[in-house]
């Protein structure tokens, strides 16, 4: 099966053939390297910019007002934070103009820890994005997924930002993307850049179909009846281990993977909360002013009455940054044991 | 040109006199900025998409978007933050114009952003064909912004230089901060040579001087398909907005007192034909600002409207 990496890379592909994309642009997203983690190799609309954030976010809304439709990517999301001003206006100028003008385009970023990225190769997106109304927030924890939003996101009228859990960029999937070979190894040759000279190298892309995974919608990974799990990205599969892991234990966890985090997928948590009466919430951002504060808030205010345990969060710690040495990566974000610790406690807590 | 340089500066009393009033919280425009923004808009290719002309403005801009040929009363509209306020419904502030039907992009009001985003329309332009070039503008103190140096950059990539006209209007001030304290460069238009872009500061107080000056840049840009950097010498007539008073100031070359003088003098207007002009529209302006003082203000149940657009 194809990794998250080929999974964006063939969406992409799909997208500049099918859904008018015309511009892939960032630093090094463009030949020879196609992107630091190599999701844009081979792409006809691929282009390096110049090193500059600003210019980046820029660009791409000025394409997408003359009618272009890009893709941008801030290398890393750490880079992204100097844009924030430009990522409001996208958020805001539909609002702003009155309906006059709309944006269709879409920012990708790799997010998260995991490849020991030390200070500034680790950050999270999500407290942040979600913090800028007028866009749509995606987080794929798989390569189908992965596929499927990058094609809902390249037929949006508004700005889509799109963050790319780097830890899992590596990881192959687990359900065939419409189209994709049957042999591994046939797919790298295909569409994997090789190494060395690559001046006369042209992906061959398979005959890829079109999948798209609603933006709005979430999904149950696992279900279970006495605890809900919510989460996205990096920890959602740490959070499906745990819950298989813990069934043996008497643990009967339901997982809910959000995939879309602006708008997200309300009716969906709030079925699963009134069926377990417990919720955990999993993501790695930093814990104050968190994304799963407000779904702790929300939970709190409209589904008080249901609960027989108090929400939960789980959450990268508030500190700086995650520091490079193992111990210090590992004590800074949530990591299995600790998911699966805080399944097995919530799901056994009595007042 | 003459006839729309005094409606543009009627039009920017009107809102000045306005917001003395309290019809509306705040004033911010182009009171002298005329000389080069009524050319500016006679010169620019109106229409939508990128075979026209795209404007990502700075918030003096209404002598050109006059010239372009928009109705006054919106802007008045938007002053009163008024429902009917066609370029943002009540939401931003004077100034602040938007039409996508002209290419005219959303002014927004974070200094320098615009000179990011202009390289994009100018880059869908270039692959496009035709003729069509994007414009931007702003002030001499926002260069200081990274924005600016993005803008060169982006435009002036080897094989990929963009036809961009990048204007700036340099009326030596930064709300109280002169420039001669911050900026170590001669002219803002010498930062262009690093990029090797053709770059000339002329005076923008001079209609005729600016309107020339203007149809040679942009006829460059329109058919080299590279970009021009474009330094303005304006006067700022009212201070800087609201928040500084809003008082004319007698210090500065008011360009069209400069260029009525020269029509008298060369027999092309009596000062009689003159005033009756400028009488004219303050009669029309106080017309429609007392219609617009009447309008409804947006619904509340409005801020949820547009946040997203939607297929139709
Ligand atoms: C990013 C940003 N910083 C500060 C301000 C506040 N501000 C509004 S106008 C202005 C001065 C702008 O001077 P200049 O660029 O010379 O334009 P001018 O007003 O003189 O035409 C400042 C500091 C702002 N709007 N945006
Ligand atoms: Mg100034």
């Amino acid at each position: 099966m194809a990794n998250m990496a080929q999974a964006v890379r063939m969406a992409l592909h799909y997208a500049e053939e099918h859904l008018g994309v015309t511009d892939i642009f960032g630093e090094d997203v463009g030949a020879p390297l196609g992107g630091v983690f190599t999701v844009t190799q081979g792409l006809k609309t691929a282009w390096n910019s110049p090193l500059d954030e600003r210019g980046i976010i820029g660009t791409a809304i000025g394409i997408a007002m003359a009618g272009g439709r890009p893709v941008a990517e801030i290398q890393f999301a750490d880079y992204i934070y100097n844009t924030i001003d430009l990522l409001k206006i996208a958020g805001n100028t539909c609002w702003a103009s009155h309906g006059d003008w709309n944006l269709p385009m879409v920012v990708k970023t790799p997010v998260g820890s995991g490849i020991r990225g030390s200070i500034y190769h680790s950050h999270s997106f999500d407290a942040t994005a979600t913090h800028i109304p007028g866009w749509k927030i995606v987080i794929p924890s798989n390569p189908l997924d992965a596929y499927g939003l990058m094609i809902s996101a390249c037929q949006e009228l508004n700005p889509v930002m799109y963050l790319e859990p780097k830890a899992l960029l590596r990881v192959k999937g687990e359900e065939r993307i419409p189209g994709e070979p049957e042999d591994d190894r046939q797919l790298s040759k295909m569409i994997d850049a090789p190494l060395g000279d690559r001046s006369q190298w042209k992906a061959q892309w398979p005959q890829l179909e079109a999948y798209a995974v609603p933006i709005g919608k979430g999904k149950v990974v696992r279900e279970g009846s006495q605890v809900t799990v919510v989460s996205y990205g990096r920890t959602l599969p740490l959070c499906k281990k745990a819950a298989d892991e813990l069934a043996s234990q008497g643990v009967d966890a339901e997982v809910i993977d959000l995939r879309t985090l602006w708008p997200y997928d309300w009716e969906l948590i709030k079925a699963s909360i009134e069926k377990t009466g417990r919720v955990l919430y999993v993501n790695e951002d930093t814990e104050v002013t968190n994304f799963g504060e407000h779904l702790v808030r929300r939970t709190v205010e409209e589904l008080f009455y249901k609960l027989l345990a108090p929400p939960r969060l789980l959450a990268g710690k508030f500190v700086p940054g995650i520091g490079l040495a193992d111990t210090l990566e590992m004590a800074s974000v949530p990591q299995q044991g600790d998911i699966t610790a805080a399944i097995h406690a919530l799901a056994g807590e009595q007042p | 040109m003459h006839d729309l340089m005094v409606k543009a500066r009627v039009l920017e009393e009107r809102l000045i006199q306005m917001y003395k009033q309290g019809h509306g919280y705040f004033w911010i425009g182009g009171p002298g900025e005329e000389a080069f923004n009524v050319p500016l808009g006679l010169l620019m290719k109106k229409g939508q998409g990128p075979a026209h002309d795209y404007l990502h403005a700075h918030y003096r801009q209404s002598a050109t978007v006059l010239a372009l040929g928009e109705e006054p009363i919106g802007a008045l509209r938007q002053m009163k933050n008024t429902a009917t306020d066609p370029y943002s419904g009540g939401r931003n502030f004077a100034g602040h114009f938007s039409r996508r039907e002209w290419n005219i992009a959303p002014v927004s009001s974070p200094i320098e952003v615009q000179y990011a985003m202009a390289p994009g329309t100018a880059l869908v332009q270039k692959r496009h064909g035709g003729d069509g070039i994007s414009i931007v503008t702003g002030g001499d103190a926002g260069t200081a912004e990274g924005d600016f140096a993005s803008c060169l950059v982006w435009s002036s990539r080897p094989g990929n230089e963009l036809p961009l006209l990048i204007i700036v209007t340099n009326n030596k001030w930064g709300i109280s901060t002169p420039a001669e304290t911050q900026h170590g460069e001669t002219r803002v238009s010498d930062r262009g040579k690093a990029f090797n872009i053709r770059s000339k500061t002329i005076d923008g107080n001079d209609p005729i001087t600016a309107y020339q000056e203007l149809k040679e840049a942009m006829e460059y840009v329109r058919k080299e398909r590279k970009p021009f950097l474009m330094e303005a010498m304006v006067s700022r007539l009212y201070g800087h907005s609201s928040a500084s008073g809003a008082n004319f100031v007698g210090n500065e070359v008011d360009c069209l007192a400069q260029f009525e003088a020269r029509l008298e003098k060369h027999g092309l207007l009596t000062r009689q034909e003159m005033d009756d002009l400028r009488n004219r529209y303050t009669e029309e302006m106080a017309a429609m600002a007392r219609q617009v003082r009447d309008e409804p203000l947006p619904a509340p149940e409005t801020i949820w409207n547009h946040i997203y657009a939607e297929r139709k």
